[in-house]
């Protein structure tokens, strides 16, 4: 597909545009209507604490969903995205105030292979530690 | 409690079908905060050589989670789902996901293990079209916290 970086521009180690993600109470209660992931830990404080997590924790399909954003506002076309993985190593937690959570995203180009894909390497962390492992995608350039 | 060991290997019939909404397209990128044109405006994904919107990379899980609650949320399972998290997750292409795509999603329980007295499930969730055309597949990892036997651990 059409992405608008072309796959000689880039070497690996090039750095994508860094971006940051605020979330909210209401983008927890907002994603859950739209993903239809309605779990309890998600909007409800006390459920949360009661199974033992500090307060309410935002989806880690949220945040994977924030993360990618680096890479597909770099590759221009979303559709160039062919592979996308994470793990889920620390739980993002959202507090019930105005700041919210934020999450910082980077992304640099780790590997460029013959079939004119890259494998881009994430890094999202929150209050300075990292949130997601092994978080990496394949990307199509043309 | 412990889950349910009978349910490793387990697959599914597939789903009945998903008819991929532009609405629903772009509800979801709204909810993820993503403003790219190619979710919202059908001209800009025409430009881009599309043939209707594209879903966002992590759309799918819509309807893989639907799918798999079926053994999710099967009593016999035992998982409560308050004490759920999300492990891992991945998505293949084998070619994006527009509007107007009719899929049916195919589901199995690929292991339950227990460790860190966490149980452990991997499921595989394989997206195809109607007509049986794989188009993306989708790998979780679903941690059910601090609810495995002190027995069970291996």
């Amino acid at each position: 597909m059409a992405a608008s970086i072309g796959y000689d521009q880039v070497e690996i180690g090039d750095e994508l545009p860094a971006q940051s993600f605020a979330l909210h109470r209401l983008d927890l209660v907002r994603y859950a209507g739209a993903s239809g992931d309605f779990n309890v830990i998600h909007w409800n404080e006390r459920v949360a604490k009661s199974v033992g997590l500090p307060d309410v924790i935002a989806h880690g399909m949220l945040t994977m969903a924030e993360a990618i954003r680096v890479v597909t506002d770099w590759a221009g076309d979303p559709a160039a995205v062919t592979e996308y993985g994470v793990r889920f190593t620390r739980p993002v937690v959202v507090p019930d105030d105005d700041a919210g959570a934020t999450v910082e995203v980077s992304a640099r180009i780790a590997e460029k292979r013959d079939d004119r894909t890259v494998r881009v390497d994430l890094t999202a962390t929150f209050n300075g530690a990292t949130v997601l492992g092994r978080a990496q995608a394949v990307v199509a350039l043309p | 409690m412990a889950l349910n060991p009978d349910f490793i290997g387990r697959s599914y019939p597939p789903s009945a079908p998903y008819l991929v909404g532009r609405e629903k397209i772009r509800e979801f990128a709204t909810a993820i905060g993503d403003e790219n044109p190619a979710y919202h405006d059908v001209e800009a994904a025409w430009a881009l050589g599309h043939p209707d919107l594209v879903a966002p990379p992590t759309f799918p899980i819509i309807m893989t989670m639907k799918a798999m609650s079926v053994a999710m949320f099967d009593p016999e399972l035992g998982l409560d789902y308050s004490r759920v998290v999300h492990g891992e997750q991945r998505f293949v292409y084998s070619r994006p996901v527009f509007a107007g795509d009719r899929l049916v999603v195919t589901t199995s329980i690929d292991n339950i293990r227990s460790m860190a007295g966490n149980d452990i499930i991997t499921t595989r969730a394989d997206v195809a079209t109607e007509a049986g055309h794989a188009v993306v597949t989708c790998f979780a990892v679903i941690v059910s916290r601090d609810t495995a036997s002190p027995a069970e651990e291996a």
